[in-house]
Order: structure tokens, then C-alpha cells, then sequence
């Protein structure tokens, strides 16, 4: 798979203190989730993606355009929701969407036209003629991401985007990068220090630790491994013989204290087969739990690395 | 498609050429300007000691106006010389001033403090792009007030007094021109340089008038207490009036200068002092500019 963002040893200092030390990283995922502690480096990682930032050493690659050397090309790629309240004073919300979008290059008339597409998308329609100054920071927060597609982008960035919103205007948020993302017409690159809005969105993960890379896992892939990783707790019959069958279906067993059996199913091979051979030798399955290693398991194991680096 | 159906799409349409997306800024910035009633009433008052000229010119070459003053037999009432159009300009380059302390700050002081830059050069938008776009706000604007005003005023006494008058006298319209240039140049940048820098519209435009006028009492200060001509280095309208004369006369000045960019005979400093001086500010504000005029502020 092609990579929509490869880090080539990508090295950033800020006078004599490294922020971000030898990145290497090839990212494939449709929606890539930026992880790590405040101070990680995620922000610098995207600024510096965006050119605010010159590499010290090395290179990254935003589908397949050096951010050296292609600068204004990758910029033109992407649609950048920054962390912070951004926004141009004394302007209505649809006229700031367009004067960002004219900016990136649309003409006039397309610019105001997905302007006001851009806001009636986020959930905005019926305010866009106001000020942004008056608006909520739910509202300044969706007429950012609402700046950052009007001019049809192919890579997303969004640093933050659920910061200081309430539950229902989080749920909407995240329910809308969902949207954009299953939509498959762009790709993302979601940064955050909250671990759910990453596993709600992302596919891939790449964690960040005192600017080393200090894990980088697929997502998706974990869950599918985790889907075939199970803990079933069994009462009666003889349990060997269940063990014994139940290998014979091709699963991996490591029997417990107290009935309890950890399973790692083949392939192919459902749960309700289980259920199949427990009822026919007379074991009854009291509980039947899927062994999660989840987002929160891997960033710890992460964290725990003495300097975060892999 | 429709907006109520409300869903998001590609865009796949053609692009602006992108030497021509500076040009954004000043038509934003235009219609933004527009709404302030204050401003537009300034701008349009800066007409007035132009139609005042101009009418001056009227004046002069009309017989029977003259003999409605009963000066029958005067030849001029007014000299139309280099002092003339020197305060033709200098009048003009003061309102510039003023305008552009207000305009000025606006430019760049919202963007930085509400974190808009990041929004522009996260696009395919350079810095240079972006301190064009704000300057040729302020340009065009102090453009439309000086040289513009000052060359129909010119135009319209070459009009009077034929080609010949015309002919000889063009050193009074390159003087208007360049001269207006210089100012609207050094006065542009110091604008968005110090507004940059403070980010705080009303002190930025304080800064402009504080470094126009607060300096030029330093420049005295020091002249008085060290007996020399020296402080005048201080003084930008001092200095630029030095080049406005060079331009409108030569080496052999015959007036005092220009209203308000006064160089007093016998107190000129080597003309050299005042392009290197106004150069050395105009390298002091695209440093300022560089500095802060970034995607994001770095804290080391």
C-alpha cells in the first residue's frame, strides 16, 4: 500500500533541544492517529508536515511529495484543523470558510459555494452569516474543520479537534471525522492526547514519546487479532476431552485455575462451534470473554519504555 | 449540488494561478475597510487640498477671475513651481500618515492575535505571499491619496500651461512619484513591522505616530545638546524630505522643502545619510516581519 505519510529519519531542533528524534515511520492507514503525553512532539511533528518548521536532519514524504522540496505542493494537499482557536477577526463564518478557501485556490464563486456546503456539513448552516467572534468554541471548533475540507483536500489534518467540547458536541464531532473518513474521499491524520477519540477514528496509531517513535500499531489489525483471542470459564463434563477437541478444530488452549481456558481461535473457525462441542460432550460455557489488548494496553506498554524509543 | 444536502465532496474544479492569490487579501481587506464609516470619510477628505490645487491652478489661469479680484494687471497670483507641487505632496503624505496608522495595524495585529496565520500559511500561501498581499493593502490605499492626486495636479497645470511648461518641468512629476513611493514604501512597512510586532492595534498605530513624531524630538534633542546636525537621522520626514528635494530640485535647493518633511537651508546632512538611514529601517522592519510573521511562534 502506498504510504500517505513516510517519515525519513526526520530530525527537528529548536536551537540545542531536539524535539523530534530520527522519526522513521511508514504511514498507510486511511486515518492515522498521532499519539503521546503533552510535549510528546505530535504538534511539531504536524507543524513541521506543514512547513512551519524547517527538518534539522532527514525528510518526510506526504504522498510521495518531499516536504522539503515540494513544500506549497504538500500544503496544497492538505487541510489543516488547528489546535488552538484560529480564526480571522470581524468576519462572518461562510465569508471566513471562502477567503480560506480562494486562498487554497478556488475561484470566487466555487469558494463561496463550498463555503456554505463546508458549513451546512459540520452542522452550522443556520449561523453562518454570524460572527465568528460570537461564536460557542463547539462552533469555532466545527467552522475549523469546516475551513479545513471546503477546498476539497486529500490528506486531513486535525490537531485536537474534540479540545474543550462538551459530550453531545464531542459525539457530533467525532460521528463527523467518522463521516469523513468512511467516506474514503480523504485520508486523516487525527493528533490527540485522548485515547478514545484515536481508537473511535483511527485505523493506525503512531505513538509519540520525548519525540522518539515509541510504538506504531495497526489498529485494525489488533482488533482483528483480538476478535480470535478468547477466556471461557467452563462447569462440568470432562475437560480434557473438551480441550482435546477443541484443539482438534485447530485453536491454541492454555487451561487455567477453575474451569477457566484461554483459546486463540484459527481462521475461519466460529465461536458458536465452541458452543457445538461444549454442548455435545455436556460442558457448560458460563462466561465467554474477548481478551482486548486494547489502545489504552498498548500506550502504556509504550510509555513505559525508558525514552520512548522503539 | 444543493447545500441542504449535506454531505462533503472532493473538489475537482480548476485552480487560481497562484501568483495571483496575494491578490486576495487586498479585496478582503478593501471590502472590510468599506464597512468603517470613519475610514471612508478620511480617505474621501484626503481629496480636498488636491480640488483645493487644482482650483488654485483654475485660479491662476482664469482672466476674468483675476479681474474679479481686481488684480487686472497681475501675471501670477501664486508661484506653480517646485515649492507648489512639494506642498502638494507633502500635505498629501501627512494625511497618509494618519490613514495609514489606522489601517496600518489592522492588517496583520487580528491575525496574530486570534492565530490566523497558521490558517493562511497552512495553505499553498508563502510569508511572502502573505506580507504582499497585506502591504498592497496599504499601497493602493496611500497610493490613491499621494501620487495619484499629486500627478493629476500636475497633469492639469502641464494641461494649462502647454507642452513646453510640461516638457521642462517632468522632474516635478517623477519627483511626486518616486517621492510617494518612498513614503508609502517606508510607511507600509513600518505599519505592518511594528504592528506585527505589538499585535495590539491601538498601540501599534500609537508606535507609528510615536516613531514619526516622538523620535524627531530625540533627533532635536540631540542636535540642541550636541550643537550638531546629526539627530536629524531620527527624523523620517526630515530624511525623506531630503530625497523629495534632491528629486524635485537637484542639488540646488531653492526652497525649504515640503510641508511637514521640512530641510531647513544650511541644516541638510550628505544626502547619502538618508537613503542609507531610511534603507537601514526598511531592513529593520522585514527583519521584524521575518520574525513574527511564522505558522507558529516558536518558544525556545
Amino acid at each position: 500500500m502506498d504510504s500517505v505519510i513516510e517519515l525519513d529519519g526526520l530530525e527537528v531542533r529548536f536551537g540545542q533541544r531536539a524535539i523530534l528524534k530520527n522519526l522513521r515511520a511508514s504511514l498507510t492507514g486511511k486515518a492515522i492517529g498521532l499519539l503521546g503525553p503533552n510535549g510528546a512532539g505530535k504538534s511539531t511533528l504536524l507543524n513541521t508536515l506543514l512547513g512551519f518548521h524547517k527538518p534539522t536532519a532527514g525528510t518526510a514524504r506526504i504522498l510521495g511529495r518531499d516536504i522539503r522540496t515540494h513544500a506549497r505542493e504538500v500544503r496544497s494537499l492538505i487541510g489543516y484543523m488547528p489546535e488552538n482557536d484560529s480564526f480571522i477577526a470581524g468576519m462572518s463564518g461562510v465569508h471566513f470558510v471562502r477567503l480560506m478557501a480562494e486562498l487554497a485556490g478556488l475561484p470566487r464563486e466555487h469558494a463561496l459555494e463550498r463555503a456554505h456546503e463546508a458549513f451546512f456539513y459540520v452542522g452550522l448552516g443556520e449561523v453562518r452569516y454570524r460572527p465568528l467572534g460570537t461564536y460557542s468554541l463547539g462552533m469555532k471548533q466545527a467552522a475549523k474543520l469546516a475551513q479545513a475540507i471546503a477546498h476539497g483536500p486529500k490528506l486531513l489534518f486535525l490537531d485536537e479537534p474534540t479540545n474543550g467540547l462538551d459530550p453531545p458536541a464531542r459525539s457530533r464531532m467525532i460521528q463527523l471525522i467518522q463521516e469523513i473518513r468512511d467516506r474514503g474521499d480523504l485520508q486523516l491524520l487525527l493528533s490527540s492526547h485522548l485515547l478514545r477519540d484515536v481508537e473511535e477514528c483511527c485505523d493506525q496509531v503512531l505513538i509519540l514519546k520525548d519525540g522518539n517513535v515509541a510504538a506504531f500499531c495497526n489498529l485494525e489489525e489488533e482488533r482483528r487479532a483480538n476478535r480470535r483471542f478468547l477466556e471461557i470459564e467452563t462447569r462440568g463434563g470432562v475437560n480434557g476431552s473438551f480441550l482435546a477437541t477443541v484443539e482438534k478444530l485447530g485453536c491454541e488452549t492454555a487451561p487455567g485455575v477453575q474451569g477457566r481456558i484461554k483459546l486463540i481461535l484459527p481462521d475461519g473457525l466460529e465461536v458458536r462451534r465452541l458452543y457445538e462441542v461444549a454442548a455435545d460432550q455436556s460442558v457448560q460455557i458460563r462466561r465467554l470473554s474477548r481478551k482486548r489488548d486494547s489502545l489504552e494496553d498498548i500506550f502504556l506498554k509504550a510509555m513505559e519504555t525508558a525514552d520512548g524509543r522503539l | 449540488m444543493a447545500v441542504y444536502k449535506k454531505t462533503y465532496r472532493p473538489y475537482e474544479g480548476a485552480l487560481t494561478p497562484s501568483w495571483s492569490r496575494f491578490l486576495v487579501i487586498p479585496r478582503y481587506a478593501f471590502e472590510d475597510l468599506q464597512r468603517s464609516k470613519f475610514l471612508t470619510i478620511a480617505f474621501y477628505a484626503s481629496f480636498l487640498p488636491p480640488l483645493i490645487f487644482l482650483l488654485l491652478i483654475y485660479v491662476q489661469h482664469n482672466a476674468s477671475v483675476f479681474s474679479f479680484l481686481g488684480a487686472q494687471g497681475a501675471n501670477r497670483l501664486i508661484s506653480i513651481d517646485a515649492g507648489f507641487f512639494l506642498r502638494v505632496l507633502g500635505w498629501q503624505c501627512i494625511l497618509a500618515l494618519f490613514l495609514a496608522a489606522f489601517v496600518g495595524p489592522s492588517q496583520i495585529s487580528p491575525d496574530l492575535a486570534n492565530n490566523g496565520l497558521a490558517l493562511y500559511l497552512a495553505r499553498p500561501f508563502s510569508r511572502v505571499e502573505y506580507v504582499l498581499g497585506k502591504m498592497s493593502v496599504l499601497m493602493i490605499l496611500l497610493s490613491m491619496m499621494t501620487w495619484v492626486p499629486g500627478l493629476l495636479v500636475f497633469a492639469y497645470q502641464g494641461y494649462m500651461e502647454g507642452w513646453d511648461w510640461t516638457s521642462a518641468n517632468l522632474r516635478f512629476a517623477t519627483g511626486i512619484f518616486f517621492g510617494s513611493w518612498i513614503w508609502i514604501l517606508i510607511l507600509s512597512l513600518m505599519a505592518l513591522a511594528l504592528s506585527a510586532w505589538v499585535k495590539w492595534k491601538p498601540a501599534a498605530g500609537g508606535l507609528i505616530f510615536g516613531f514619526i513624531f516622538v523620535a524627531t524630538g530625540f533627533g532635536a534633542i540631540i542636535n540642541g545638546v550636541q550643537r550638531t546636525n546629526w539627530g536629524y537621522l531620527l527624523n523620517v520626514r526630515f530624511l525623506v524630505g531630503s530625497i523629495w528635494l534632491w528629486l524635485f530640485e537637484g542639488s540646488n535647493n531653492t526652497t525649504g522643502g515640503a510641508p511637514f518633511f521640512a530641510v531647513n537651508q544650511g541644516e541638510e546632512l550628505p544626502l547619502a545619510w538618508s537613503w542609507i538611514t531610511l534603507s537601514l529601517l526598511c531592513l529593520v522592519c522585514f527583519y521584524m516581519l521575518a520574525r513574527k510573521i511564522r505558522g507558529m511562534e516558536v518558544v525556545r
